[in-house]
């Protein structure tokens, strides 16, 4: 407050002429805040075009010498300046499917478990444990799977498979070193797990209450009331749930070149050695030995890129069209 | 059917019932399975590094240059600070993009812009990690040679689509009697949100960025062609190469020497020790700050 009063008309001058500075002020601002936000926008639009521009075409090069043929081809030869994807897109996808099949059964079980059957003092405790799962960094578990998981199924696992399902040709004879496409499938499962889990867990506690006790009203035991009515309800969210962890499986790098084996690949047996796209990238991009290398890993990184966008836009949608779907 | 039945009978359970009940339990039986198997690994897992890499650990770990080839003596000091420096450079640049783009979609955005950037979104949080790598690498690497500055980048690719999506939510959960009670007073849109929404909805864009740096830091594939290092260089200039914890790992565990596997260890110790607890801590004050609001 002013300690000297002054003149009316003055002040009311004065206050006009400030609040006429500050509508300028607001509307500048306004502008400028409405820019920026836009700005943020379109960064985040530009950055995607220009990862799939950047990667599509450090791939050209390969892309005229290949063309699609590269698909289809399984001799990946960098010193006689061979290549064909094949081989890793199978690593990649037999991997990857394995691990999502596994993780959609256990996943899918902690997410009803969490949502419908603890009760919530043990939910608080155990979700917030399985989704810890989610944040350990992929090369620790890598780690983890070369000193752990890798020796424990070369002893213990494979060997019982093999010896049980061993007419199917993905459960071969085993290795006595564990390094193998069946490793990275478990390590894949691993890092897939939570993820079902959590995104399923909380399309569970979507399914209205009344409907859940309409069915326990009419007699039906839990079993009944998950398969008649939770599971219907939520089944496109769930499929979407496991769409999104099959997208999460198929770009693993780090772990998965850790416990594959690295060995050509031209067999079904799983519990060999292989390689995937993701992890031969990794392995192989800064030791180029032959001019077309480089862009057949671009080549390969085009392909990881098309599923993914594939995969993701395919969750998206199903996600979109869940019955609960805010 | 007898004329009268027995009022009790629907009460006990037989035949049918019981073998209903009894699939129900075994059902609800597997699903208890399934998530104390999942708690079993996660304690595995922890425990295993635990014990393999608590030993390595001394303050000498933590300030001394990387160790050689072979793995004797040294530390993963550079490595620490790379990591720290990175995810620094990640953040200021994923922090605005991912709060504004959030703004932009909560105010600003038409329906089709509005799709086109949520689309994008999703897309980017689901790009394959290598992927991002292989990107920076062609965009800058390729050309001016590996640094800080780029694996900072890729980093922030990384993180953006994360603080985005929980911005997004935090401000959604920004109470509307707020927003409105702004708008009555005459107050311009943008003191409304910078003054009213922002700080409602801070905490879990606080939240989100410690978990989206907690996620960046640990990530090993954008920085293995954005910012390799060769030998035991020490650079604290974001302009050259930085090493980085997990890159660190990566490449301990390539020589195989016994030496340099135990380093391995110790430095998966450090880095998960760090990684959990910001999870953990990030979690707990986002639930203590929400109950404090009555959220």
């Amino acid at each position: 407050m002013p300690l000297v009063t002054q003149p009316a008309m003055n002040s009311a001058a004065a206050a006009r002429a400030r609040r006429a500075r500050l509508n300028r002020l607001d509307r500048r601002a306004n502008r400028a805040l409405k820019w920026l936000a836009w700005i943020g926008g379109v960064l985040v639009f530009i950055a995607m075009l220009l990862i799939a521009y950047q990667v599509i075409d450090g791939a050209t090069a390969a892309f005229d010498k290949f063309g699609f043929g590269f698909l289809v081809h399984r001799t990946w030869i960098p010193v006689e300046n061979k290549f064909g994807a094949l081989t890793y897109i199978y690593g990649t996808l037999v991997t990857s499917v394995f691990a999502v099949i596994l993780a959609t059964i256990l996943g899918v079980s902690i997410g009803l478990f969490l949502a419908l059957m603890a009760p919530r003092r043990v939910a608080v405790i155990i979700g917030p444990m399985v989704e810890m799962l989610a944040a350990i960094p992929s090369v620790v578990l890598g780690l983890i799977g070369i000193y752990l998981i890798c020796p424990f199924i070369a002893a213990d696992v494979e060997p019982p498979l093999h010896s049980v399902l061993g007419f199917l040709p993905f459960f071969g004879a085993p290795q006595p070193i564990g390094n193998s496409l069946f490793a990275a499938s478990l390590v894949l499962t691993i890092m897939v797990v939570p993820i079902i889990a959590a995104l399923t867990r909380d399309l569970f506690l979507t399914v209205p209450l009344e409907l859940r006790d309409g069915a326990e009203a009419l007699g039906s035991t839990r079993f009944e009331m998950i398969r008649g009515v939770v599971l219907p309800v939520t089944s496109s969210g769930v499929i979407a749930a496991c769409v999104l962890g099959f997208g999460r499986a198929i770009g693993e790098a780090i772990a998965v070149s850790q416990v594959i084996g690295d060995q050509p690949l031209d067999h079904l047996n799983l519990f060999l050695g292989g390689n995937s796209a993701a992890s031969v990238i990794a392995l192989q991009y800064t030791e180029g030995v032959s001019p077309l290398q480089t862009p057949s890993l671009f080549y390969l990184a085009t392909i990881l890129l098309a599923f993914s966008l594939i995969v993701n836009f395919g969750a998206r949608q199903l996600g979109r069209r869940s019955l609960l779907a805010r | 059917m007898s004329a009268i039945p027995d009022p009790e009978h629907a009460l006990t359970a037989s035949g049918n019932l019981r073998r209903r009940l009894l699939v129900s339990r075994v059902f609800e039986g597997a699903t208890v399975l399934a998530a104390a198997l999942a708690v079993a690994v996660l304690l595995i897992l922890v425990y295993y590094v635990v014990k393999h890499g608590v030993g390595v650990i001394s303050l000498s770990f933590f300030t001394s240059d990387l160790p050689p080839y072979t793995g004797v003596g040294g530390g993963i000091g550079p490595a620490l600070v790379g990591t720290i420096e990175m995810a620094l450079i990640a953040t200021i640049i994923a922090l605005p993009t991912g709060v504004l783009t959030a703004l932009y979609l909560s105010y600003f955005a038409g329906p089709r812009g509005d799709r086109i950037v949520r689309v994008v979104l999703d897309l980017m949080a689901g790009l394959p990690t290598i992927i991002i790598g292989v990107f920076v690498a062609g965009l800058i690497t390729n050309h001016v040679g590996p640094s800080g500055l780029a694996g900072g980048l890729a980093l922030s690719i990384v993180e953006v689509p994360l603080i985005a999506r929980a911005s997004l939510e935090a401000i959604s959960r920004v109470p509307q009697i707020l927003v409105e009670a702004s708008d009555a007073l005459g107050m311009a849109r943008w003191r409304g949100i910078v003054g009213v929404v922002l700080p409602t909805a801070s905490n879990g864009i606080v939240t989100a960025t410690i978990l989206a740096v907690a996620r960046a830091s640990g990530e090993t594939a954008p920085l293995l062609f954005t910012s390799e290092l060769y030998g035991q260089s020490f650079s604290v200039d974001p302009r050259h190469s930085l090493a980085s914890v997990p890159l660190e790992i990566f490449q301990l565990l390539e020589s195989g020497y016994s030496a340099s596997v135990s380093k391995a260890w110790g430095a998966a110790f450090t880095l998960m020790v760090v990684i959990l607890a910001a999870n953990i801590g990030a979690r707990v004050w986002l639930r203590r700050s929400e109950r404090k609001r009555g959220l």
